[in-house]
């Protein structure tokens, strides 16, 4: 090889090296702001987020700004399964939710279970009747601090800064399914197959997915955009077994409600801080 | 120097056109899953993780196994090894196109893969995993061709290139202790939510890969006219009985955790891979024999090895039993067990066990045969240019 040749070599690898790292490089030093521009909503993408960096005890500072949270009251729902069919149905309508009758493939926003398998930290022995005869709804918990946004390799699922819920970006995920194993409540599905053909009753107003991409609950962000309420908690509403609102708000209806009532949380203990909060 | 791989007896290609014949097999199976989506595999909504991690978390493993070969060498001047290091150096290029291609195979959307570059994420352990396996893939490339490059031309490798060789030796942990961070930051998965769990990584590692090193020497012995020499694969089997001992200590601790704190989360795992887990009147056991394979494996290939050691005795043969048997042993325990052990009690605390399809193992089976070959192929050019240096 002469040397011409060499150094034109040697240049070319350097600036292909360059092109191809540059993105990286830009990416990791600029400001979370910079970093989420030219993704849509203005969102929040790195786990630690301001007020979450000093957890003392029982003084933890909230996060700040609107933060969307819901109680479900479950004395409400207590024999009264079809309420809960009707809430479920509601979601899976209005989100074009495929209906795969499989439990290795099956997609849920919202669905019921026992009490022990969606409180396994609260379960004890000689657990109350209404406990045993009912299930529980279960839903994503838009937590504060979210493991699936922790460890997403993309940035495909984020927590919005406007008002704290956990989004998904379906045309990101590149279907590493980290997120469900992140997960510590199960609330992520994944589309194994192309979910379009199980869906039951189309609506246009919400784009349907493709397989290979994870998805879940989203608080009815798009509902939420045009003033609407979340679709279960609309299907439920004469009952009031749903609150929903701004838990950074002190004259909000669900702050009044958690001053009043004693609620619980899934698996407190893991740190996640859920904003999904039950009475049981 | 590979124009080496375009030399071989018959044997040498009878031995490729089996390896091709398992990758057309993977290959088809891999296009079949494209266009239908993941549901092909036995994996689903509770189990969302299968055969494609598990063997990623393993060959990551074998990788980083070169290191027991490298570090003696360069750093502590073991000059026994210098016919070695290039034969570990190969090995982890293999190996790490195997778990890039595992990769692939597991994501969803593999088209998107580029996301991970195009939208970096510093928060994410898949990110920083991704960034140490290029690198160490990138370094043994370069150290690989460098001073193999040198050796066939009779002078001492470019001083520029143990920069590279010493910046590998961090990169072969790195490689092991981020992948088992995939596993230890998940809240909720008590079995990979534990501080060992990269220590235990990394032993079960530094005795896989030797062991598979020593195997291929032993064969190439036989038919490439290749002798490692006796001192070499003698000091490569204290390494791999050392590296075996420490990960089955690190196992027995995570027993003691579970059992002695009496956690049931703690305990689930262990009970459903070693003992079967019951549930609602049903035991989950479907991997009860294959752990206890492993474990027989494991102090059996050691008892042999003691064996030896005490006797001074020992065949090319018997060395081979031990190493298949610690080979087999650590891809039963790592590559089965540890990923669907973690996984096999849901966070809603269902309990699945996973089948893969044979559609998932012939996608697996497709991209070990690849593996195997570029082995071979890159073997080859290592020997041939052994042959040529000393012709």
């Amino acid at each position: 090889m002469d040397k011409q040749r060499r150094k034109f070599l040697k240049m070319a690898g350097a600036t292909a090296l360059a092109g191809i790292s540059a993105p990286a490089v830009v990416k990791l030093t600029s400001s979370p702001a910079l970093a989420s521009s030219g993704h849509g909503a203005p969102a929040e993408h790195g786990a630690a987020e301001e007020g979450h960096m000093a957890p003392a005890h029982g003084t933890e500072e909230a996060p700040k700004g609107v933060r969307l949270g819901m109680v479900i009251d479950m004395r409400k729902l207590y024999g009264k399964p079809e309420l809960m069919e009707k809430a479920i149905a509601a979601c899976n309508k209005v989100h074009n939710i495929p209906q795969i009758d499989s439990k290795k493939s099956e997609i849920k926003w919202i669905w019921e279970m026992p009490f022990e398998n969606v409180f396994p930290e609260h379960s004890s022995y000689h657990a109350s009747k209404t406990r045993e005869e009912n299930d529980f709804l279960v839903l994503c918990n838009h937590c504060d601090n979210p493991p699936c946004v922790r460890v997403c390799p993309t940035k495909a699922t984020f927590v919005n800064k406007e008002n704290g819920i956990v989004a998904m970006d379906f045309h990101r995920c590149i279907g590493c399914r980290f997120c469900m194993m992140g997960c510590p409540y199960g609330a992520r599905s994944f589309n194994w197959e192309n979910p379009r053909p199980y869906i039951k009753e189309y609506n246009p107003d919400f784009p349907t997915r493709m397989r290979g991409v994870v998805e879940k609950c989203n608080f009815c962000g798009e509902r939420l955009a045009l003033g609407k309420e979340p679709a279960c908690l609309e299907a439920v509403k004469e009952s009031g077994a749903i609150v929903f609102g701004d838990l950074n708000d002190p004259e909000s209806e669900i702050r009044k409600v958690l001053e009043k009532e004693n609620t619980i949380q899934r698996k407190p203990s893991l740190g996640t801080k859920p904003s999904v909060f039950y009475i049981v | 120097m590979i124009e080496k791989v375009f030399k071989g007896n018959s044997r040498y290609w009878m031995w490729l056109a089996v390896l091709c014949a398992f990758i057309g097999v993977g290959a088809i199976c891999y296009i079949r899953q494209f266009l239908f989506g993941l549901g092909l595999t036995g994996m689903g909504r509770d189990l969302s993780w299968g055969l494609y991690i598990s063997q990623f978390t393993f060959l990551v493993g074998v990788a980083a196994g070169g290191l027991m070969l490298v570090l003696p060498y360069y750093i502590h001047n073991y000059k026994v090894f210098g016919r070695l290091t290039i034969l570990g150096e190969f090995l982890a290029i293999a190996s790490i196109i195997m778990c890039l291609m595992f990769i692939m195979a597991d994501i969803g959307q593999p088209l998107r893969g580029l996301n991970m570059i195009l939208h970096p994420t510093p928060n994410s352990m898949l990110f920083w995993d991704m960034v140490v396996l290029l690198g160490y893939l990138g370094l043994n490339v370069i150290c690989g061709w460098v001073i193999l490059t040198a050796e066939r031309k009779q002078v001492k490798p470019p001083k520029w290139v143990y920069i590279f060789v010493y910046v590998s030796i961090p990169f072969a942990v790195s490689i092991h202790t981020v992948t088992a961070m995939l596993y230890c930051g998940l809240p909720g998965r008590h079995f990979w939510l534990s501080a060992i769990t990269a220590p235990r990584f990394l032993a079960s590692a530094f005795a896989a890969g030797p062991a598979l090193i020593v195997v291929a020497c032993l064969i190439m012995k036989r038919v490439a006219n290749f002798d490692a020499g006796k001192e070499a694969i003698s000091k490569l089997t204290t390494i791999i009985m050392y590296a075996a001992l420490i990960n089955a200590f690190f196992v027995l601790l995570e027993f003691f955790v579970g059992y002695y704190s009496n956690i049931p989360g703690h305990k689930h795992s262990l009970e459903y891979l070693f003992f079967g887990l019951e549930h609602n009147g049903h035991v989950y056991n479907n991997l009860v024999p294959f752990m206890w394979s492993s474990v027989l494996l494991c102090f059996g290939g050691l008892g042999l090895f003691a064996y030896m050691k005490i006797r001074k005795t020992g065949t090319d043969l018997m060395i081979g039993i031990g190493c298949v048997m610690i080979f087999v042993a650590l891809w039963l325990d790592k590559g089965l067990g540890f990923v669907m052990g973690g996984l096999v009690v849901s966070p809603l605390e269902e309990i699945t066990e996973y089948y893969p399809t044979a559609n998932e193992i012939g996608i697996t089976l497709g991209i070990w045969a690849t593996g195997f070959l570029l082995v071979t192929l890159l073997y080859k050019i290592a020997i041939g240019v052994e042959h040529e240096v000393e012709a």
